[in-house]
């Protein structure tokens, strides 16, 4: 008979592990029941030769309700249910996963999998992955209200209010409002003697606002915790909503940008969307070993550049974590069952830090994985991701308006929009939700079709201000595509609002 | 095991206005980076999706993948009905398609590993010739087979087993001074050809290696059929009716309605879809497993026919739904899983394309398309693995990617050549839904807005 195993634990602060004494009962048997799938699967592969063998079996819930204008244009609940073996053996991985959960299935499965090792075998041997201590625990994210308890009804409900809210306002003439709820159980298992469960949750509330040509979106991010974030715990929705038709009224009579170079002063809200893409990804070390060279591509960055590249000015400290709590990378374990790390990707401007798993730890030089592996569902081959990435604040540093205050000549910009960067993360383009003009140190107005060219090193070489730990906010991705067969992640990115001088903006409404 | 069909019976089972989808994907993929295979797998699964319909209210959604017994399945009914129960009116609800019946008791297909075999043969001899010639090669191989079940409480039973794939080849000189790349599709693994793939991109890499260094400014540009794929799939996306008819799209009329009848381009450019294409035959009909722009889960099993979204350079038809056609008296034109570009009848390869060259770039393929400006369909995006700088006719240097923006409706009006339409893959949405053939286009006035810095 088909299970359905699933991790049920009650809410515990992030970072936290326990045993499985505290689970609930229910809970506990259906991890008996994932323990016995992948006693099944492990012993399976362990028969046919496999020195190491992993199992992973995942339940992913996806909620997706899109309302146009207060009504629900879209109501979807998905769920993907699998597991998956991966094996190493006889120097070769092989990777198996199927959407039926039965014991023979997990047995199957092992099997398929030593044979896509023996497949490839010919075609190169890989080293052993690096050791990991044995693990044996629960964790869960952060979240006190599990979206997916709240009547959909009531999950329906808030949008269309604010919806409503919203269209009463001069200048609005259209609503769109989207919420994705996801939680994501994962157990995890290997031959080494480790065994995980985790549950996470995130939410991911947006409001689009349109009026004449021009539209504006809410900043309000993607978070790990549950629908007590869509209440106000975490991010003031209340205050977004009331500021936004003004701040699209002033956005319809934007004036066409000057094509030159700007200081920029950048809010956290756009921010970090630079941060993922030219550090984040840059520093993936599967990129950097040109694993990504044919899909999402390579990085400037070299394998021995760690110790010695000057990424950017002195101010430019970056960290890297899988412990941040409602950072939507947290775990307490990645998918190979390495426990959460924390770390230093640049350090006083300078790289000392990258990102890898057991199978990439040492061409890092590293006897043990920073913990970066992870795959969007069992279905999937976990691969290296990227942890939260963090700009660090500057200690006692100044306030947002303090920033503003010292440029005579430039530009606020506020909300990410679009993005594009070469497949080396080096030559990129970034535009935002509201760009406001700064004249001799005050706000002078919106400024239209701004768009920031740079490139990644020249970029954090011009990086000039910092703020102080009050202008540090969170945001992050929940749709970031890497990998062949392509697959999602989530991550957050910390931080302070950042000044940069003399980048180049371009008018995207034509002259360049 | 319990077959998709009656996974299909089984949630159409009681009362109700209902659909029910079944996809059965069975997967096998390699994968190889620095001559090396670096990642395998096969995966099997099976998906659920349940559309509820509940008159006088709205539509409900819910879809399974993988662990689906019987109690999923009513779950997922139970589910789809409650949400529906609740949902606002659907603007777009309409009475299903009626019956219909095709390949219904097929059993699903599938593929393995076996199927990769003749990539992994080629792919030994593709790394003993890169470390031979200091190059790096990576890539990407996947055979799929999605086999669907479409039923419908108004009496559909229909089945379709669509195979896809990718087969891609990136190759770098160790010393980064020059890559290549080179793609196709893999719905047929007997005729991957990893070997031609292989050595085109030497070829390319063999050309004169004398760097240029290009500044900002207006280029003309030979588009190989993978860029074209790319832009052409942009363009296609932006081609909703009704958002066109709400205004701010490229397709939008000036005052109100739509640019339909309106010359896009001064050469003979069809832009056309058609499931029973050779070679780049679909899903001949409709399937929407969730209502987005474009799509009504009410047109589900519509049977498509060819479609010209572009007829001799005059935009001809935008992506409509019944219930778009009804609103409008525009026919229903629902989306279709393959793009053909085309011109007037000719053999032009791209080779032609640029012996025909007087100065200009090559451009092999593009990647990280964005939007900055819907109104124009206005992009950002970078050239990647191949710029070839083109004087007399003849390849005779090499430059960096670089940054462009560009409109793919008004590229479309400085096209000064069309080559032959040839199936390509997209590099960048390759591994979407869209099988395509497309020319080798020469296209004047390319904007590049900022040269790049290497390959």
């Amino acid at each position: 008979m088909p299970v359905h195993p699933f991790v049920a634990t009650n809410s515990r602060s992030p970072g936290s592990c326990s045993s499985f004494d505290g689970v609930s009962g229910s809970s506990r048997t259906a991890t008996a029941t994932a323990r016995l799938l992948a006693e099944a699967a492990l012993e399976g592969a362990r028969r046919l030769g496999a020195r190491h063998a992993s199992f992973r079996l995942d339940r992913v819930r996806t909620g997706r309700l899109v309302l146009f204008d207060g009504s629900v244009h879209t109501a979807h609940d998905s769920t993907v249910t699998g597991l998956s073996v991966q094996v190493w053996h006889d120097g070769a991985w092989g990777f198996a996963a199927s959407g039926e959960v039965t014991a023979r299935s997990a047995r199957d499965t092992a099997g398929r999998a030593v044979d896509q090792a023996r497949f490839c075998s010919a075609l190169g041997r890989e080293e052993e992955p690096v050791p990991e201590p044995v693990h044996d625990g629960t964790w869960s994210s952060g979240f006190r209200i599990d979206p997916f308890s709240v009547p959909e009804a009531e999950r329906a409900d808030l949008p269309a209010a604010w919806s409503a809210r919203l269209l009463a306002a001069p200048g609005v003439a259209h609503v769109h409002a989207k919420v994705v709820a996801v939680r994501e159980d994962k157990f995890y298992a290997d031959l080494a003697g480790t065994s995980t469960a985790q549950r996470r949750v995130r939410v991911h509330p947006q409001v689009v606002v349109a009026g004449g040509s021009t539209a504006l979106r809410t900043v309000g991010p993607p978070t790990g915790r549950g629908w007590e974030y869509l209440l106000g715990e975490g991010w003031d929705w209340d205050a977004e909503l009331a500021a936004l038709p003004g701040l699209l009224r002033a956005k319809q009579h934007a004036r066409p940008v000057v094509p030159g170079t700007y200081d920029l002063v950048i809010d956290p809200s756009q921010l970090w969307l630079t941060i993922h893409e030219s550090v984040g990804h840059a520093t993936e070390l599967d990129r950097v070993l040109g694993h990504e060279a044919s899909y999402a591509g390579t990085s400037f960055v070299r394998p021995g550049d760690v110790g010695g590249l000057r990424y950017g000015t002195p101010l430019m400290t970056v960290t890297a974590d899988r412990t941040t709590p409602h950072g939507l990378a947290t775990v307490a374990y990645d998918d190979q069952g390495v426990a959460a790390q924390s770390w230093d990707l640049v350090r006083d401007g300078v790289l000392v830090g990258s990102q890898f798993d057991r199978r990439t730890a040492r061409v890092a030089g590293a006897a043990r994985s920073v913990g970066c592996a992870f795959a969007e569902s069992a279905l999937r081959p976990a691969i290296t991701r990227m942890p939260n990435v963090s700009l660090a604040p500057a200690p006692g540093g100044p306030t947002t308006e303090e920033l503003i205050s010292a440029v005579d000549d430039g530009i606020y910009l506020v909300g990410s929009d679009s993005w594009s960067i070469d497949a080396r993360r080096g030559n990129f383009q970034f535009t935002a939700q509201q760009a406001h003009r700064i004249r001799r140190g005050e706000l002078a107005g919106q400024l239209g079709g701004v768009a920031y060219q740079s490139e990644t090193r020249a970029f954090w070489g011009a990086l000039s201000a910092i703020g102080g730990a009050g202008t540090y906010q969170v945001f992050g991705a929940d749709l970031c595509g890497k990998g062949q067969p392509v697959q999602t992640a989530a991550v957050s990115h910390g931080c302070p609002t950042a000044v940069f001088q003399g980048v180049r903006v371009r008018n995207t409404a034509g002259s360049w | 095991m319990v077959t998709p069909q009656e996974i299909a019976e089984s949630a159409l089972a009681g009362r109700g206005d209902r659909i029910a989808i079944v996809d059965e994907t069975s997967t096998a993929h390699l994968r190889w980076a620095g001559n090396a295979v670096i990642g395998n797998g096969v995966v099997h699964s099976r998906t659920l999706t349940v559309i509820e319909s509940v008159p006088g209210a709205g539509i409900g959604v819910v879809s399974r993948e993988g662990a689906l017994d019987r109690d999923a399945v009513r779950s997922a009914v139970a589910e789809a009905r409650a949400t529906a129960s609740r949902a606002a009116p659907a603007p777009d609800a309409h009475p299903l398609p009626t019956a219909a019946e095709r390949h219904w008791s097929r059993p699903p297909t599938g593929t393995s590993s076996a199927a990769l075999a003749g990539v992994v043969g080629q792919l030994a001899e593709v790394f003993d010739r890169a470390r031979a010639r200091g190059e790096s090669a990576s890539g990407y191989a996947e055979h799929e087979v999605r086999t669907t079940y479409l039923a419908s409480s108004s009496g559909l039973r229909l089945c379709h087993a669509q195979p896809g794939g990718v087969l891609d080849l990136t190759v770098h000189r160790a010393d980064h001074t020059a890559s290549g790349w080179a793609g196709a599709d893999l719905a047929d693994p007997a005729e991957a050809d990893l070997l031609a793939g292989y050595t085109g991109i030497a070829a390319r890499l063999d050309a004169p290696r004398h760097h240029v260094d290009l500044s900002p400014g207006r280029y003309e540009v030979i588009l190989a059929p993978s860029c074209v794929a790319d832009l052409m799939i942009h363009l296609h996306g932006a081609a909703d009716l009704q958002e066109a008819l709400a205004g701010g799209t490229v397709f939008s009329g000036p005052d109100g309605g739509t640019r339909l009848g309106e010359r896009l381009a001064e050469a003979h450019l069809t832009l056309a879809s058609d499931p029973a294409a050779p070679g780049l035959d679909c899903l001949p009909f409709t399937v929407v497993r969730a209502p987005g722009p474009g799509a009504s889960c009410f047109d589900n099993g519509t049977p498509l026919r060819r479609t010209e979204w572009i007829s001799d350079g005059t935009l001809a038809n935008l992506v409509g739904t019944r219930h778009a056609a009804r609103s409008t008296g525009l026919p229903c034109t629902p989306r279709i899983g393959n793009l053909v570009l085309s011109g007037r009848a000719t053999d032009r390869t791209l080779d032609d394309l640029v012996a025909g060259t007087d100065h200009g770039l090559l451009v092999t393929s593009l990647w990280y398309l964005r939007e900055v400006d819907p109104a124009r369909l206005l992009l950002t995006g970078v050239t990647r693995d191949g710029v070839h700088v083109v004087k007399g006719g003849e390849v005779v240097g090499t430059a960096h990617d670089f940054r462009f923006d560009e409109s793919p409706v008004e590229l479309l009006a400085r096209v000064v050549e069309i080559g032959r339409p040839e199936p390509t893959l997209p590099r960048e949405w390759g591994d979407r839904e869209y099988r395509t053939a497309m020319p080798a286009l020469r296209v004047e006035d390319f904007t590049l807005s900022s040269a790049g810095t290497g390959v």
